[in-house]
């Protein structure tokens, strides 16, 4: 590419199992203030913003509409959304900055999990006609893969359980997550995943700011360089995919750059353990990368804004001179029918 | 750094109708996207993403539905963004996927947007009730009809102004066989008799709930190259929100939908949108939207706008056509309707408008608009490529 582009600055909500005393724009603001703090920008500096929701979780249609108000647009703003995760809105900023069209990009993302039941939610992602009248439910599609993985050989019920261990613990240094530390790993929600192996219902909301160039170093001592960012869809109708592989996964890594040279850092985004799984074989990595230090989505996961806090994750462990190469991972879909592979890098020390 | 110039060398739309019943969702974006793909004469295998829009899931039933679309567009190991700024979508949607063109992520873009308003209850998806926010006052017209009342008020236009639009783009859109109302029968004395709905908005000055799709398949310099019919070029696009709701929010004329046409202009070097635009398809729900965005976007100055709707400068045959489709007032899937504004637009540019083809059309605007007059997204296009 011909334009450098980095994640300048990352601010995130603690993620809670209830908000029900705040708005969406209430939980977004503080979030909005603090990303923009670090940077020292104010609203009217940003040259493009984009956001990622889902009016399905808001339970009304166009409910990003209001959360510009929490942004302060006016005067008006140029400005984007995408009903997609936040990490895909931070891709429609990264491809704005590439144009030179802008040179800083506001992204946020938020979801409330807690007013509906989410399980039942997200069967409306679902074929309408065949598949979601059946409404089966997000954990029971995330077991249909665990099983198939068990089925394959390729991990099994121990296994699972460390991952959701290890996750949780790591989260012990993660003071916006919400399960951390020692969590039992409960009862089967549905055979052969556990309570622990399922992420955390919560509600929660991330803001990144990008910026090109010689800005992003003005602007942060150790920017994190995008120097690969890709995604990919599959199919949707599970029975043609094999769910114990995500090629999407691994097609994206591949334009992103990831496996020119080994990463020291992953951000995954694998609600469930068996998840991780998938996505390690299909990202090539050997014991020598730390998987989700900040917890991942196992300890947790805001809807819509989980993704986008894999790469703020990853970005602020590049920022804090922890990692020099990173690569954040965010889905979407079923499955993990959808995948997102970003590559992360900081200046050489 | 200098940014690849975009070409729209595809465009394909479905029939709009009240209801497709004789298709699924699946099927009836594949309709428009084969169109588009016949258009350019390429296949699915030349197309390196997708970038769909629509209006809320709520008003198909459906959650995220490009996870369920995207076996049916041909995405299936492709990157695929789903684009939702309201009404403004369609046109959001496709500077989304010409922007992928011109930072050269992509050579070559799929972008549709669509709504099937037939599964499901729009005004239900749009009422859903939220404690401390304001509802949309029953539907659309209710919110926007008293921001007509103060554009006629200021104004001092006249109260035929909405029939002169309605009858026109009606009569427009006999000639566009996608077009959704085909009103053979139309004569202006029908539209002023027409019920009064939201005062001053009459039944026949409302845009209908149309089902349908609209594709366009953008390209580079070298796509376009290869193009076997022409191509328009996009001279220039951006996009503009500010809150819906706020003290001082000109609602006749909101700053956001300014900035967005100077920012276009400014882009596409025009100096005088009137003189150096031939034509314009602007985002017209309500028929007094018309002189109130002619104003808006500069073609006339604040409080003449309705005169150019008066004189028939905006008739088909007119100095400055103005929705040669037969608008949004003629065919409404809500979330395919900016995009149709700008497939439009490059229609007439590349001399494929049929009978609504507008002659010696070579810049050619496209507008759509959302929200509460809350997010604008526009773009210019051309019969010529940009100046490099």
């Amino acid at each position: 590419m011909t334009r450098d582009i980095a994640v300048v600055a990352f601010a995130q909500t603690d993620h809670r199992r209830t908000s029900d005393e705040l708005s969406e724009v209430e939980m977004l603001m503080p979030v909005l203030h603090e990303v923009l703090d670090r940077t020292g920008l104010k609203t009217a500096d940003i040259g493009f913003t984009c956001s990622g929701s889902s009016d399905y979780l808001a339970g009304r249609a166009f409910s990003f509409t209001l959360a510009l108000d929490g942004v302060g647009a006016w005067p008006p703003i140029s400005e984007s959304h995408v009903e997609m995760d936040g990490a895909w809105a931070l891709y429609e900023a990264w491809t704005k900055l590439l144009t030179g069209e802008a040179d800083t990009a506001l992204v946020y993302a938020y979801g409330k999990s807690s007013p509906g039941s989410v399980r039942d939610v997200l069967t409306r992602q679902l074929d309408p006609y065949y598949v979601a009248p059946l409404w089966p439910d997000s954990v029971a599609l995330a077991a249909l893969q665990a099983q198939a993985l068990i089925d394959a050989g390729e991990t099994d019920e121990p296994a699972l359980a460390a991952v959701a261990a290890r996750s949780r613990a790591a989260a012990e240094d993660n003071p916006h997550a919400q399960l951390r530390g020692p969590v039992p790993h409960g009862e089967y929600v549905v055979r052969p995943l556990r309570t622990g192996d399922c992420p955390p219902i919560g509600d929660g909301a991330a803001a990144v700011i990008l910026a090109a160039g010689e800005r992003a170093r003005e602007l942060c001592a150790r920017p994190a360089w995008i120097r690969g960012i890709d995604h990919r869809i599959e199919a949707h109708g599970l029975g043609v995919r094999d769910l114990t592989d995500s090629p999407s996964t691994r097609l994206a890594a591949e334009r992103a750059g990831a496996f020119e040279r080994p990463v020291d850092t992953a951000e995954l985004h694998a609600p469930f353990t068996a998840q991780e799984v998938v996505l390690r074989k299909a990202l090539r990595f050997d014991d020598t990368v730390s998987v989700n230090p900040s917890g991942g989505a196992l300890a947790a996961h805001p809807i819509m804004a989980a993704g986008l806090i894999r790469i703020g994750e990853a970005a602020a462990r590049i920022h804090r001179g922890e990692s020099d190469r990173a690569l954040a991972h965010a889905t979407s879909g079923p499955c993990l029918q959808q995948n997102l592979v970003a590559v992360l890098e900081g200046d050489p020390r | 750094m200098s940014k690849e110039p975009v070409a729209v060398v595809g465009v394909g739309q479905t029939k709009h109708v009240a209801a497709r019943r004789d298709v699924s969702l699946a099927g009836l974006v594949r309709e428009a996207a084969r169109r588009a793909l016949d258009d350019a004469e390429l296949t699915w295998a030349d197309i390196d993403a997708v970038v769909i829009g629509k209006a809320p899931d709520f008003f198909e039933g459906v959650m995220m539905p490009e996870l369920y679309l995207a076996d049916a567009l041909g995405a299936v190991g492709k990157p695929m963004l789903r684009v939702h700024t309201a009404g403004s979508v369609g046109g959001s949607t496709a500077l989304v996927a010409a922007q992928l063109v011109a930072a050269r992520v992509h050579a070559t873009v799929l972008t549709l947007a669509f709504e099937k308003q037939s599964e499901s209850n729009a005004m239900w998806g749009l009422s859903l009730p939220i404690p401390f926010q304001q509802p949309l006052l029953a539907g659309a017209g209710g919110f926007f009809a008293p921001h007509v009342r103060a554009y006629m008020r200021r104004s001092g236009a006249p109260d035929t102004i909405g029939s002169l639009v309605a009858y026109k783009d009606r009569r427009n859109a006999l000639k566009n066989p996608y077009a959704h109302l085909h009103e053979h029968d139309i004569t202006l004395e029908k539209v002023q008799a027409s019920p009064m709905l939201w005062d001053p908005i009459r039944y026949s000055e409302t845009c209908p709930s149309s089902d349908g799709a609209c594709a366009m398949i953008l390209t580079d310099r070298a796509g376009a190259a290869r193009a076997p019919r022409p191509p328009a070029w996009m001279l220039g696009g951006a996009m503009r929100s500010e809150p819906t709701l706020f003290a001082g929010k000109d609602f006749v004329s909101p700053r956001a939908g300014r900035d967005c046409a100077a920012d276009v202009y400014r882009q596409a070097g025009i100096a005088d949108p009137r003189r150096d635009i031939d034509a314009a398809e602007i985002y017209v729900p309500f028929s007094w939207y018309e002189p109130m965005w002619l104003e808006n976007l500069g073609f006339a100055a604040e409080g003449e706008g309705w005169k150019l709707t008066e004189s028939g400068v905006t008739e088909l045959d007119g100095d400055l056509p103005v929705n040669m489709s037969g608008g949004v007032l003629s065919t409404n899937p809500i979330g395919a309707s900016g995009m149709i504004r700008f497939a439009e637009a490059a229609l007439q540019v590349r001399g494929l408008a049929g009978d609504h083809q507008v002659d010696g059309a070579r810049k050619v605007l496209g507008h759509a608009y959302g929200g509460g007059s809350q997010f604008f997204s526009m773009w210019l296009v051309g019969a010529r490529p940009p100046d490099a």
